[in-house]
């Protein structure tokens, strides 16, 4: 209940705020975007597995976009977002057939290496992709309006925030259920899954495929925002931004996800403010903090102790003294 | 391909070998006996390069006729000043405090601190790009096969690398100290309840690493211009040569090393916009049918 | 009905056999206690039969089915249930959460959206954890609890799962000795209530005598003496290698 009001508040002052000072739209649109795709990455991370190669997931859905948005112009941007995402959630079909076999750094490393792959393959292939250019696409209509500039800005928010709500909320249904338990079991006790008739790979397949949709939505919204899609999307360091936000917020709760965006965007801004072009040694510096201080993150850490209606146990990463 | 181009390909590729080598061996030792990935390897080779690049500089700037050996020794000594200084600043700063944490937490501190490294680098040596071709030139040209080669690159770098895998196999195998570093890998409680300084061993191996890792990039100097952004490129490659021999392998290192380096050699001279991916693409490769990496060992019962 | 067959069962690492051409028959009803050395094979005979390891060669049947090539999660669906030398839990669960992870283990299918404790019998839970004597820690989290306690929810996991046949690996081992009389009492009655057969793997005599029907004696990877406790505790090569006596 709490964290459902506070949803909706955040979310309000986002709309207002971005309503009031036009110049917030863009990062506040950028923040919801790395939520969103951190939570993608904080899905997996209930089952115990870091996925250091989630931003081709947004790479993918950020190409689709741009590939169908300059073949038909005409599109809708909503019907452009879905594209992305379907086309998100197939690669993760396909590529987490493989990866669910692997656990911990082999996971990390399997998912970095195939992202690596498809990182080099766009930034090569001029005539394709653009290369390392990248591809530009016009600004297409959106929910049926022609908006300007400012207005399709607006259409963008409003659908950033109503997706990170939605999905939030039904992320953090999907953590208390019984398929989104089971897949925390994993992270504790596989062999003791198989021995209650359970697949923790089909588990663990179920979660990816989340997990690539909720990256998916995340890089075709910024495209869209940018009207720009590079290669760069889809590069480690931005994977590691995810599994970053996705720490910094904890796993505890689906609003996490979100909370560490919004971190994130300020240590952003105030870097570049301090900073100018090395503000990521803030970065650095904050992640280097969290781990020290709170590896569960703000929602493992915040005395709140009922975030919603079931009974949530508090996530830790830490293995428990003397447990593997 | 041009068949002519065939013994070029292969020079280029024990040599890029070589320097993957260096950097992966170092990647692989502290893995091996910390059980850490560290990402933060990726800066050790972008401060040894720049390292070694300002030193020389300042060397040649200084004027008068320098030796080339005095040119060469400087790389090796920014190499060891760039991994002690380094390397004790992470181990004793950083990761002595996460020893006992979640793999996955480590992981992520040693990339915080590559975030912060990287930026330094920035900050201290810009933008522009920084070589040391004075020596390849030095050290003059071989025919061979009817192709000219450097010196510096057909037989320096392999030299260098080959050394370091003998000299790091010797000491883990016969002398005291190296056994110690294999008995912590092993099991560092075991090994502390034996008496053996665990805390000191780490130390150690951890600058061992580092040095290696920043003698990758401080080799790498006068054939290549480095830019900002080569640690953040080398990190993930020497990443696929370890996972592609198998995390803590040393032989199995230099193996993958050579496999990579003359996959992607051959990759520039037959089909050019592999040469990028072909890395990563036998590492999803090796991965995908052996899980642990080519020459990972066998696992214990669990239960 | 004849609950468990294996028929040549063999496996080794490398020199050692730790299954040497075994043939097995558990029927419905027993309570089979099976003992001998570290290191005999019991385990690994478990881990075979309950798919987790895969035999070089022989066949396993359950329930008349072949299962030889067969997952644990096929045969747990088949009627197996088990618990294990060292309990494997869901730490990071509360008790009540790891069984209603049996239960949904049983039912085979895992809802997206409904909550989990909406989606299982609370009060075959409840039931459950009475009869394994958990009934006031069902809150605790799992890693809060004590190694006795660990053991009966290791069990009280297995039999969320209504199995016809439930596999125990030492369930008192590790336990305090004033306890271990006590938890095999409850781990039984249960059993008894649901009519389960059983099988478990223990080195106190006590124990094997009070509750068994049947004991099979391991000895470097096969059955050295099988039937009941009198007489297999009565011959000389088990009291010798097995009990340590003469």
């Amino acid at each position: 209940m709490i964290a459902g009001i506070l949803s909706v508040i955040g979310a309000a002052i986002c709309l207002v705020f971005g309503l009031i000072f036009p110049w917030m739209k863009v990062p506040i649109i950028v923040g919801l975007c790395y939520g969103l795709a951190a939570l993608g990455v904080a899905v997996l991370m209930r089952a115990g597995q870091v996925s250091f190669g989630h931003a081709m997931y947004s790479c993918i859905a950020g190409y689709t976009v741009a590939f169908f948005a300059r073949a038909y112009p005409a599109l809708d941007g909503l019907l452009l977002v879905a594209a992305g995402v379907v086309a998100a959630v197939v690669a993760g079909a396909i590529i987490g057939l493989f990866v669910v076999r692997y656990r911990e750094i082999f996971f990390g490393m399997l998912n970095l290496a195939l992202s690596m792959v498809l990182y080099s393959v766009l930034g090569k292939f001029y005539e394709i992709t653009g290369g390392t250019d990248g591809l530009r696409l016009e600004r297409p209509p959106f929910a049926g309006f022609h908006f300007d500039r400012s207005g399709y800005e607006t259409a963008l928010l409003v659908t950033a925030l109503l997706a990170s709500l939605v999905l939030g909320a039904l992320v953090q249904r999907y953590f208390g259920s019984a398929a989104g338990e089971a897949l925390a079991g994993i992270k504790t006790n596989e062999t003791r899954l198989e021995y209650l008739g359970m697949s923790a790979r089909r588990i663990l397949w179920s979660g990816y495929m989340i997990s690539a949709a909720l990256c998916g939505l995340a890089g075709a919204l910024v495209v869209l925002l940018q009207g720009l899609v590079t290669p760069e999307l889809g590069y480690w360091v931005r994977s590691g931004e995810f599994v970053f936000i996705a720490i910094l917020g904890g796993s505890a709760h689906a609003l996490g996800a979100f909370i560490g965006a919004v971190v994130f965007q300020v240590i952003q801004l105030v870097g570049t403010m301090l900073l100018a072009g090395t503000w990521k040694m803030l970065l650095g510096a904050t992640l280097i903090l969290v781990i020290l201080v709170a590896p569960t993150g703000i929602t493992g850490v915040l005395p709140i102790k009922r975030w919603g209606k079931s009974r949530e146990p508090k996530i830790s990463l830490q293995p428990i003294a003397g447990e593997r | 391909m041009n068949l002519d181009l065939l013994p070029l390909a292969l020079a280029d590729g024990f040599s890029y070998a070589g320097l993957l080598f260096l950097v992966a061996l170092g990647l692989t030792l502290i893995f091996g006996v910390m059980g850490i990935l560290n990402v933060a390897h990726g800066a050790m080779y972008a401060f040894g390069g720049y390292a070694a690049a300002s030193l020389v500089q300042a060397i040649v700037n200084r004027g008068g006729e320098v030796p080339s050996v005095v040119l060469v020794l400087a790389l090796f000594v920014a190499a060891i000043v760039v991994g002690v200084v380094l390397g004790c600043l992470l181990e004793i700063g950083l990761l002595r405090r996460v020893q006992d944490k979640d793999p996955v937490l480590q992981l992520l501190i040693t990339f915080g601190a590559f975030l912060i490294l990287d930026d330094v680098q920035l900050l201290i040596w810009g933008g522009t790009p920084y070589s040391a071709s004075e020596i390849t030139g030095r050290l003059g040209t071989i025919e061979l096969f009817g192709a000219t080669f450097t010196a510096y690159q057909l037989v320096f770098i392999p030299l260098v690398a080959l050394l370091a895998y003998g000299t790091l196999q010797y000491f883990l195998r016969y002398t005291r100290v190296g056994r110690q570093v294999v008995a912590v890998t092993h099991n560092a409680e075991v090994a502390t309840a034996l008496g053996i300084h665990a805390k000191r061993i780490r130390l150690v191996t951890f600058i061992v690493g580092a040095i290696l890792g920043a003698l990758g990039g401080a080799l790498s100097v006068p054939n290549t211009s480095l830019v900002p952004g080569v640690g953040t490129d080398m990190i993930v490659l020497s990443f696929s040569v370890v996972a592609t021999a198998g995390l803590g392998q040393i032989t199995g290192a230099l193996i993958a090393a050579l496999m990579i380096g003359m996959a992607r050699s051959l990759a520039v001279y037959t089909f050019p916009e592999f040469e990028v991916v072909v890395p990563y693409l036998i590492m999803v490769l090796v991965l995908l049918i052996r899980p642990y990496g080519l020459f990972t060992v066998a696992q214990a019962r669990k239960i | 009905m004849e609950l468990v067959r294996t028929e040549n069962l063999y496996l080794a690492f490398g020199a050692i056999v730790v299954a040497d051409n075994i043939n097995f028959s558990l029927q419905e009803g027993e309570r089979l206690a099976v003992i001998g050395a570290n290191g005999a094979g019991k385990t690994t005979f478990i881990n075979i039969v309950t798919g987790y390891l895969r035999a070089r060669s022989g066949r396993i049947f359950f329930s008349g089915t072949d299962v030889t090539k067969m997952p644990p999660r096929g045969i747990v669906h088949l009627g197996l249930g088990r618990s294990f030398q060292l309990p494997q839990l869901f730490l990071e669960h509360t008790v009540r959460q790891c069984l209603e992870l049996a239960a949904v283990g049983r039912i085979g299918s895992l809802p997206l959206l409904k909550p989990l404790s909406a989606s299982v019998d609370q009060s075959e839970i409840d039931h459950t954890l009475e009869v394994t004597g958990l009934a006031t820690r069902g809150e605790e989290m799992a890693s809060a609890l004590g190694e006795g306690e660990r053991k009966l929810l290791d069990v009280a996991m297995a039999l969320v799962l209504r199995p016809k046949l439930l596999i125990m690996d030492e369930p008192t081992s590790g336990v305090a000795s004033e306890e271990k009389h006590g938890i095999m009492e409850t781990i039984m009655g249960a059993l008894a209530e649901r009519k389960v057969t059983s099988w478990f793997v223990e080195h106190d005599v006590d124990v094997v005598t009070r509750h068994a029907t049947r004991v099979a004696a391991w000895i470097s990877g096969r059955i050295a003496a099988d039937g009941k406790p009198e007489q297999v505790f009565a011959e000389p090569e088990i009291r010798r290698q097995v009990l340590g006596t003469h």
